[in-house]
């Protein structure tokens, strides 16, 4: 008989009744009483001196009530980088400070410079255009090449920056001259240079704040769309405006996903509460779409050389990889770890490779901040390897599915200490590819290249074999590498009289069905129904504390608190229990809901227990106190490392250059599985996002830093009739051997995984048709396609 | 969007007075509104179409012509000729999305004459007459580069008189991002001769690809563009999406499937 409640059940995300009726309450849908609007003034040009702004000039329009320029915030902090990255020759990174509002200099097109408060938006946006073409800017040369950018020391996006270089950090550096040698004894090497392009995250839901201050008791709120309720707090109390961080509570109700891009503070939240302070009245701020194209933190944007030195029957000896990373105008919050620590450490990818060094300079440019986005970092890695392998096969003449076997870690090599400074814990990638290949029905894919070139089209087959380091942790270790919070997370299980119980956790649900997967896992071992359940996320003053949602590591850490805080409500309640059955607590046994006496029918449920402890007629008052409530904060001793393989089929039409995919095929091992429709939806968002990556998603700025792909109307988003219907599996599970769940993480293994899948596979298409490519850069664009087709 | 005032009339009559007044012709609004909405356009006045039965509906006159009145939408177009001109019925069933096709008419989209616009290659392809407040017009002298007609200041598009062609069909190549014609081409065979119409491709605007419309008109199929060579690449547009050399190349493979499945 299936399970219909549980661990392992996919239980009908709760969530989403409230969504599909439209009851959800976004950050835009909260009115307040005499509510201000606030419009930012965002700069035109990609790099410029602010001469002058004149705000007399708007001061008498019509309903405006405040002007505000960088000039007001001059006295205040900077919103900080997470992460301190120190140079190969051990300087600290060059860390400019990023102002509440453009200050002196504009540095990207929609950096914004000043903000208009009025009593209407329509009001607000009249005033800024008046403000902006009476601003004086004088325009600079635009930073916005890599390469040029580091070799220019005339041109600066920050004056004391004289290289536009943040840092040029090497991983592991002692072992860079032996990486050295390996690569030049190696019988074959393979290089190969590619582009992960630049995205924009392009969450449906636009990022919206409202401050609010109340002159009474000194307290402030921010609503705002975040991924990370306390790390805003924390930044903007402790680094920005300086509130006390008592005196201000952040909600982030309902979030319309994020990507990433949510995860970070942005200034346009210190403004609405400095407003709103100023002003004793809400200001509210919503981006339009332009302003997120604009402002947003994009994702990705790394040129990568890539070596890898093998045997010539494909074993690989060592990789080194070169890269710069664009970090924009300015170092948002997780910037820095991203092309690092997130990116560096998994260069070695699922296999057994002694030796390997990488390089990473991170640069800035008059482009928007670049920050984490799905996958963050792991991505980049996987890419570069996964193309680059599959470039080694193929000037190797090797089957490139058997060059991933050959190199892939075994079993019995857990734990694996890897050249790049990870120890991952357990996994069995043989297991995963061994079923993406049967449920990709490979054995007959010639026949189908064969249906395919008698229509007139290449058919293809794409590989990627992808690790990622998930819930990075512990906080000992990113402290030593440079983080300036730790990682750990924390719950509250408070549990009512009647036996109801509410889980506060530090984790942000904005897409993912935490509300439902937290509940099966609180439920199914409290015993209880899962309606009996209420998980409450997102509002500093009704949770401990938390780190948000990013990094797949919700469930793997924050859902592991929880898990904590539940055993200590079971061991409490074992306690009132013996005393309300009259034994002794070492013989009650907690099962199925049930407080029981070993080896007897005497037994309490978990609601008389809880109703004891809140009417403690019958109660241990003298060694315990009432009530049922319990906090665990959580620390992981390492990183989770989900695993898979991907493969993809593609057909390209050799006449127009146009990739259609025709099948995907996901086997990923992500531990234990709580809810696996969540777990197909993460997978099969994720995908999507990669397929966009790899085909459609593209992000460019001219010579003059001008955002040319700054609407739908040129920025390709994947959509359905993009997509194929997808193969997801998750039955091959390893778990998790450090976390109490056993589990690993899920929410970005499809974007990590499917962008080298589908261009492995496009270029193996136009191999087989005769053409001749070793890489196309992403995205494969038809006339991409087509242009790599002529030669 | 900046503040305006709206006038419905119900005649082309009142519709023509109040934009000889200094009113601007608001049709499906799927083009104007967005531009107001970014603030790159503020009229003052908008004159909406909509409310003007005279301007509405389809229908064949004596000619055998399709009469399509300028504030129908693509929705309605794609409905209403699926069965007498499938061609042009595929074309609308392909404009945008079905909130575009619900509002957005062939009027407005005519009179704006985007390069990248789907309606002006089956108009150019069909020879079709462009029928105003004070005139007719033939599609040959219509458009006038890109986002540029025929229309004076003031003139309204009323009706498109449209002659069926034996075969025809509209092939279009999409621009990823927009879904708009990276490359469309329009092929109608008539009794006469075959015209081709190519849209998205110059920088001109919509075109007639004359050299395949000589070589079908004698040998209509696909082989006979076989050994042509593609039109040239001058002119053609150049953007993010594709060279102009990509779609020289692409009108002549759109032309031959359009041969094909018309
Ligand atoms: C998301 C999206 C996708 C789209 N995709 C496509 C596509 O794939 N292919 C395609 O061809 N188009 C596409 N369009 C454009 C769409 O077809 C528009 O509807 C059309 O271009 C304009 O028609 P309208 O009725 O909306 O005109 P409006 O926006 O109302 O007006 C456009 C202009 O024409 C003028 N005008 C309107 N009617 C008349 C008239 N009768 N006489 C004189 N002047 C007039 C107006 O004053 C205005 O200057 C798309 C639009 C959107 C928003």
């Amino acid at each position: 008989m299936p399970k219909d409640s549980g661990i392992g059940v996919a239980s009908k995300r709760r969530e989403d009744f409230r969504f599909l009726t439209g009851r959800g309450k976004y950050t835009d849908d909260v009115a307040l009483q005499g509510q201000l609007y606030a419009v930012m003034v965002r700069s035109e040009v990609a790099h410029g001196k602010i001469k002058k702004i004149d705000t007399e000039a708007i001061s008498e329009m019509p309903g405006v009530r405040a002007v505000f320029t960088g000039e007001d915030f001059s006295e205040v902090g900077g919103n900080p980088a997470g992460w301190l990255i120190n140079s190969r020759d051990g300087t600290p990174m060059r860390e400019p400070k990023r102002p509440v509002l453009a200050h002196g200099k504009v540095r990207h097109v929609g950096d914004a410079y000043a903000a208009v408060v009025a009593e209407t938006l329509q009001q607000a946006k009249d005033a800024a255009e008046k403000l902006a073409e009476s601003a004086v800017i004088e325009e600079l040369p635009a930073i916005v090449d890599m390469a040029g950018a580091i070799s220019d020391s005339e041109n600066r996006v920050h004056d004391e920056i004289d290289d536009n270089l943040c840092f040029d950090w090497g991983w592991i550096e002692d072992n860079r001259e032996v990486v050295d040698k390996a690569l030049t004894s190696s019988p074959h090497v393979t290089t190969l240079q590619l582009v992960n392009n630049r995205l924009v995250p392009n969450a449906v839901e636009p990022r919206s704040s409202i401050g609010e201050y109340d002159p009474g008791t000194g307290e402030y709120k921010l609503t705002t769309t975040s991924q990370n309720p306390h790390l805003t707090r924390l930044l903007i109390c402790a680094f920005v405006l300086g509130i006390p961080e008592h005196k201000l509570t952040v909600v982030a109700p309902d979030v319309g996903g994020g990507f990433g891009s949510k995860i970070y503070h942005y200034g346009e939240e210190a403004l609405v509460l400095a407003a709103a302070r100023k002003l004793g009245r809400p200001v509210r701020w919503t981006a339009d779409r332009s302003e997120s194209f604009l402002s947003d933190a994009h994702g990705r944007d790394h040129l990568t050389t890539i070596e890898v030195g093998s045997t010539m029957d494909g074993e690989i000896l060592a990789i080194r990889t070169s890269t710069l990373a664009n970090v924009g105008a300015y170092l948002s919050n997780f910037s820095t770890v991203t092309p690092t620590f997130l990116h560096g450490t998994l260069m070695a990818g699922p296999y057994k490779v002694p030796h390997v060094y990488v390089n990473l300079k991170a640069v800035f440019t008059n482009t928007a901040p670049v920050d984490a986005y799905r996958g963050a970092g792991r991505p980049e890695a996987t890419y570069s390897l996964e193309r680059a392998i599959d470039k080694l096969s193929r000037e190797l003449n090797l089957d490139p599915i058997e060059v991933r076997k050959k190199n892939l870690l075994t079993p019995d090599q857990f734990p694996y200490t890897s050249p790049v400074g990870l120890i991952y814990d357990i996994g069995n990638y043989q297991n995963t590819l061994d079923k993406a290949i049967e449920l990709a029905d490979l054995k007959n894919f010639e026949s189908r290249v064969k249906k395919s070139k008698s229509n007139g089209k290449l058919r293809g087959l794409g590989l990627s074999t992808w690790i990622e380091a998930c819930g990075i942790a512990p906080s000992n270790l990113v402290g030593q590498l440079g983080a300036r919070v730790g990682l750990y997370d924390a719950a509250t299980v408070r549990v009512s009289a009647t036996g109801t119980i509410q889980v506060m956790t530090g984790a942000h649900s904005h897409g993912q069905g935490h509300e439902t997967a937290f509940a099966q896992l609180v439920a199914s071992k409290l015993g209880v129904a899962e309606d009996a359940v209420e998980i409450v996320h997102g509002d500093t003053s009704k949770i401990p504390f938390g780190m948000g949602s990013y990094g797949s590591r919700s469930l793997a850490v924050c859902g592991s608190a929880m898990d904590r805080a539940v055993d200590k409500i079971i061991e409490k309640g074992k306690k009132i229990a013996a005393h309300m059955l009259e034994a002794d607590e070492i013989d009650i046994t907690f099962e199925n809901g049930n407080f029981t006496v070993n080896g007897t029918d005497k037994s309490k449920s978990f609601g008389e227990v809880a109703f004891s402890a809140y009417v403690p007629h019958n109660y241990p008052l003298e060694t315990l106190e009432p009530g049922l409530e319990e906090t665990a904060f959580y620390d992981p001793n390492n990183f989770t490392y989900p695993a898979g393989a991907y493969l993809c089929e593609v057909e390209v039409d050799p006449d127009t250059g146009k990739v259609t995919i025709c099948s995907f095929t996901c086997a990923d091992d992500f531990g234990n599985v709580i809810n696996p429709m969540i777990v197909d939806g993460q997978v099969h968002g994720g995908v999507a996002q990669g397929i966009g990556q790899a085909l459609t998603e593209q992000t460019v700025y001219n010579e003059e830093g001008q955002l040319l792909t700054a609407s739908y109307m040129d920025y390709t988003m994947p959509r359905a009739d993009d997509l194929p219907f997808l193969k997801v599996d998750h039955s091959c599970q390893t778990p998790c051997t450090h976390n109490p769940l056993g589990v690993k993480g899920c929410g970005e293994a499809g974007a990590i995984g499917s962008p080298p899948a589908v261009v492995n596979a496009v270029v193996d298409a136009l191999n087989r048709g005769g053409h001749a490519v070793t890489h196309i850069d992403m995205p494969l664009s038809p006339h991409r396609v087509w242009q790599a087709m002529q030669g | 969007m900046y503040n305006f005032d709206f006038t419905r009339p119900s005649t082309i009559k009142e519709a023509v007075a109040a934009i000889g007044a200094g009113g601007q012709a608001l049709s499906g609004g799927q083009t104007l509104i967005p531009t107001m909405k970014a603030r790159l356009a503020m009229p003052e006045t908008l004159v909406s179409l909509t409310g003007i039965q005279e301007m509405k509906g389809i229908c064949t006159n004596d000619a055998g012509q399709i009469c399509i009145g300028a504030a129908t939408t693509h929705a309605e177009v794609a409905h209403e000729v699926a069965k007498s001109y499938p061609a042009l019925s595929d074309l609308a069933g392909h404009i945008g999305d079905p909130a575009v096709r619900n509002r957005g008419t062939i009027g407005g989209s005519l009179a704006n004459n985007d390069p990248s616009a789907c309606y002006p290659s089956a108009v150019l392809g069909s020879g079709a007459i462009v029928k105003t407040n004070s005139r007719e017009i033939a599609a040959d002298d219509f458009f006038q580069g890109m986002f540029t007609t025929a229309l004076e200041e003031g003139e309204i598009i009323t009706e498109v008189k449209f002659p069926v062609p034996q075969k025809a069909n509209y092939q279009k190549f999409v621009q990823p991002a927009s879904r708009f014609a990276l490359v469309g081409v329009f092929v109608a065979k008539f009794a006469d001769g075959v015209r081709v119409a190519v849209t998205g491709a110059s920088g001109e605007g919509v075109f007639r690809w004359t050299e395949a419309e000589v070589a079908l008109s004698k040998d209509f199929s696909a082989a006979t563009l076989d050994g042509m060579a593609a039109p040239s690449a001058d002119g053609m547009i150049s953007d993010l999406h594709g060279t102009g050399a990509y779609r020289a190349h692409l009108v002549k493979v759109m032309t031959a499937r359009a041969v094909v499945a018309a």
